[in-house]
């Protein structure tokens, strides 16, 4: 048994994350997957850049969007990417207890971009009368912000879970990997807002 | 006896071990029985396309059915028969070639294949469940919005769920290759299949997505009334067409390139020689999978994307023919001079050559688009497609069979056989496609029902039809030779062709951990190189030691259970809202089952080293 490799080494290597091959493959596959990812988004912002101005008489981007929310929803999930770092800093520290904590503060931020998200479309339906049938911007803006949407959830979800799994044993080199494949999937949740920031709100208030 | 001999076993443990397997070469085998399967199904409605098309104003089929019938073809060919027999070889043989012991993520690699196999399951429910999809395989809006049955959802659905598999299968091999590659084996050393392998995986990788965003959009617009395609509500149909081609022409590279890999694996082995030009396969490669970005709207010419858009596409796909030809000249020069052996794979590759040329002279034909005006949508088109899918795909997949058959099943496919097979399968296929240029130029459209009498386009229908049949009969001469094979086929040794590779260092099959010592890489062929040194065998590149293997498991079915029966809730809950129970209850079983692999710690087991000694013994 002796060269089987302890999950729990006296001293944690200076990238758990990385220290086995496991942990490398994941760290890679989560890389190529957010490739993907980005073809999957590059898609979606091409469909709504084409019918963004096809409001078929309905209430246009202009006169729905109010950048002021849409401004703190940025700033809090900008903020829970931040906190996603200092989870990770703490985790080169081994530092487990503390990495706990940001990570919950970045859930918590990931909550209250989502709630932010729900009370908008809410807004959108109910006094404007915006909906995903509406036009076929309604459809392609729906689509558009809630599948980011449905993937910050997704996160969230999983966050969630690998929280609770390791929460009483502890940080090894079998959880490493998950929390930091958490962390890149986190930031290019927050690089995509901030394109959907760009190409929806502020294009669609100012174009 | 040893842990890698197959004890006699009951028929449920068997399939108990299929269902959990996370083994790459067991998942092959998967890949390959789905895969073939559903080739012989997509065969079948071939040969009712042909039969309807042998003879003018036919009436053995009705129009509709005529349209399902060409759509699932077409859907059943391009996505559960050739993608899944490419993946089955590259599975059988990528991880060998590279001296791995599996694959990066063995859990998503059976999960890929059974999500693969949920997907075509679903797809081809729709026969029995009041009609098959009917718009074509490339499902243009709003033919595809305004089709009356749920076939166009069953597609929708069943194609999502298989392609999440083959994007799974992606981001798979591209982190195998890159992290487990064996000691010695740097990139420039990779045998030729393990190259293209990897360059397809990045074409799957940016491709796929477009295609589930296409088809999100379509189902969404089914489904849930949004308005996507819908121009009463300021829709674009034409978004359907460019996101299916800019998914579709590199599929049509996914298609082909792995193929060029096994192609040249073939060559080189069967001439005795290194393969010429390694280094400019290598980059022509990567010059075809990134061109193949670039040219997707050649689809689109009659759109009216205006001429400059056109001249732009036009240029770079022509562009593509020259890659190609480097490869092409490149087998040529590895056979010049070489020892050559004609056998069944050889054959294959042999015939592959004229074939894919001639394929690929049409698709330069094509890509001019002055005179894809007259071309598009005819006959013309479809004896390019076939040409370059079957002459180059179909050859290389029965070529790449015979090749490594021996090392998946440990028995060598019967030669002559194999050879007639060939034969009947090659002229069937010329038979069948090479007058199909001449109808189209003559100015039969595609995809319609029946043609005229007196527009003498009679007799090359009835041609085409009779060499459907001969492939057919090639096809069953196959199956007749893996039957026999399998029951009383001659012992394969663990290197019969005198092999160039690593894969042919290991025993045929090989054990579960394939490398009981990780061999060391000297250089390109890398078992060639010990050979011509008079060295039996690969210098280990590590000492014998404890060997670490994943552990089965049957969550990937289940997950992929899930996804299926959740795909049904989709489908009928436009009919009645009680059909959400099943949409809610199959994704709760799939989300549940991703909660379980996330709580539950997975960490394989270890063969000893004390065993591994024993079985040397
Ligand atoms: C020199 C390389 C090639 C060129 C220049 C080329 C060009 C073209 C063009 C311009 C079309 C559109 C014709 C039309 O619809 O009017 C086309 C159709 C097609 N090509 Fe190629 N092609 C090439 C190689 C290939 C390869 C290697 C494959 C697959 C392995 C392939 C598969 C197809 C398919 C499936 C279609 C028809 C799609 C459909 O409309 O259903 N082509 N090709
Ligand atoms: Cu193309």
């Amino acid at each position: 048994m002796s060269h089987i490799h302890p999950l729990n080494p006296e001293t944690m290597p200076n990238e758990p994350e990385k220290a086995t091959l496991e942990g490398k493959n994941k760290f890679l596959g989560l890389w190529f997957f957010l490739g993907g990812e980005t073809v999957l988004f590059a898609s979606l912002f091409g469909t709504y850049i084409a019918l963004r101005n096809s409001t078929a008489g309905g209430p246009t981007s202009q006169e729905m969007f109010g950048l002021e929310l849409v401004f703190i929803m940025t700033i809090l999930l900008l903020t829970s990417s931040l906190t996603s770092v200092y989870a990770m800093y703490h985790m080169k520290n081994q530092d487990f207890k503390k990495m706990q904590l940001w990570l919950g503060v970045t859930g918590l931020l990931g909550l209250s971009f989502l709630g932010l998200e729900i009370y908008e479309f809410a807004h959108y339906i109910t006094d404007y009368g915006f909906t995903f049938r509406s036009s076929a911007f309604g459809s392609a803006f729906y689509t558009l912000v809630g599948f980011h949407g449905g993937h910050v959830t997704f996160g969230i979800a999983w966050l969630i879970t690998i929280m609770i799994r390791n929460a009483k044993r502890g940080l090894n080199l079998y959880n490493a990997p998950k929390y930091y494949t958490f962390s890149l999937y986190w930031h290019f949740i927050d690089v995509i807002w901030v394109f959907v920031f760009t190409v929806v709100y502020l294009m669609g208030k100012v174009a | 006896m040893s842990i890698a001999a197959t004890q006699k076993r009951s028929f449920s443990a068997i399939l108990w071990d299929y269902l959990t397997t996370v083994d790459h070469k067991k998942v092959a085998h998967l890949y390959l029985f789905g895969g073939g399967f559903f080739f012989l199904l997509g065969g079948l409605e071939a040969l009712i396309i042909r039969i309807q098309l042998i003879k003018p104003m036919n009436d053995f089929i009705s129009a509709g059915f005529y349209n399902e019938m060409f759509t699932m073809h077409g859907t059943t060919m391009i996505f559960l028969a050739a993608m899944p027999l490419i993946l089955a070889l590259m599975n059988a043989a990528m991880p060998l070639q590279i001296g791995a012991r599996d694959v990066a993520f063995p859990f998503l690699n059976a999960l890929g294949v059974w999500l693969f196999i949920f997907g075509g399951i679903l797809l081809n429910m729709s026969w029995f469940l009041g009609g098959a999809p009917d718009a074509g395989w490339t499902s243009y809006v709003p033919l595809a919005t305004d089709s009356a049955t749920h076939g166009v959802d069953f597609y929708v659905l069943g194609l999502q769920i298989a392609g999440a598999g083959t994007l799974m299968s992606g981001i798979n091999f591209l982190a195998t290759i890159i992290n487990m590659r064996a000691p010695g084996m740097t990139y420039m050393r990779m045998p030729l299949f393990t190259w293209t392998t990897f360059i397809t995986s990045v074409l799957i990788l940016f491709a796929f997505p477009a295609l589930t965003i296409g088809l999100f959009l379509l189902m969404f617009d089914r489904m849930f009334g949004s308005a996507f395609f819908n121009a009463a509500l300021g829709g674009n149909a034409i978004i359907w067409e460019h996101l299916f081609w800019i998914f579709g022409h590199p599929e049509v590279y996914i298609l082909i390139l792995p193929i060029f890999g096994i192609f040249s694996e073939i060559f080189a082995t069967f001439s005795k020689k290194r393969l010429f030009g390694y280094t400019a396969m290598v980059f022509a490669t990567m010059l075809i999978a990134f061109l193949g970005f670039m040219v997707w709207a050649h689809h689109m010419f009659t759109v009216g994307l205006g001429a400059m858009a056109n001249s732009i596409f036009a240029v770079a796909t022509m562009a593509i023919a020259v890659p190609t030809g480097i490869k092409i000249f490149n087998w040529l020069a590895t056979m010049w001079g070489g020892s050559i052996k004609i056998n069944s794979a050889m054959l294959w590759s042999l015939g592959f050559i004229p074939t894919f040329t001639i394929g690929g002279m049409t698709g330069v034909m094509l890509g001019s688009a002055v005179a894809d005006y007259q071309y598009h949508d005819t006959y013309f088109v479809v004896a390019h497609f076939h040409y370059v899918i079957v002459g180059g795909t179909v050859f290389g997949i029965f070529a790449g069979l015979h090749y490594w058959w021996p090392k998946m099943f440990g028995r060598i496919l019967n030669e002559t056989l194999g050879k007639w097979t060939f034969w009947v399968f090659f002229f069937g296929f010329h038979f069948t496609f090479f007058v199909q240029h001449f109808l189209g130029l003559m100015g039969m459209p595609r995809r319609y029902w029946v043609f005229l009498n007196d527009q003498e386009l009679d007799l090359g229908n009835f041609i085409s039809t009779i060499g459907a049949f001969l492939m057919g009969v090639g096809v069953i001469m196959f199956l007749w030779n893996v039957i026999a094979t399998a029951v009383k086929g001659e012992k394969a040794e663990a290197d019969p062709w005198d092999g160039r590779t690593l894969e042919w260092s290991i025993p045929s099959p090989p054990p579960f951990y394939n490398f009981k010592q990780v061999p060391l890489v000297r250089g390109l062929d890398a078992l060639w190189i010990e050979k011509t040194e008079g060295n039996k065998q690969m210098t280990p590149g590590e000492p014998l030691d404890d060997i670490h293997m994943p552990n089965g498991s049957i969550l990937p079915f289940i997950m992929s259970l899930g996804f299926f029966i959740a795909g049904i809730g989709f489908i009928y809950q436009v009919d009645h809202k009680l059909w959400y129970i099943v949409l809610y209850g199959g994704m709760a079983l799939a989300l549940g089952t991703m909660v379980v692999r996330s709580l539950k710690d997975d960490l394989g087991f270890y063969v000893k080293k004390e065993e591994l000694e024993r079985e040397a013994k």
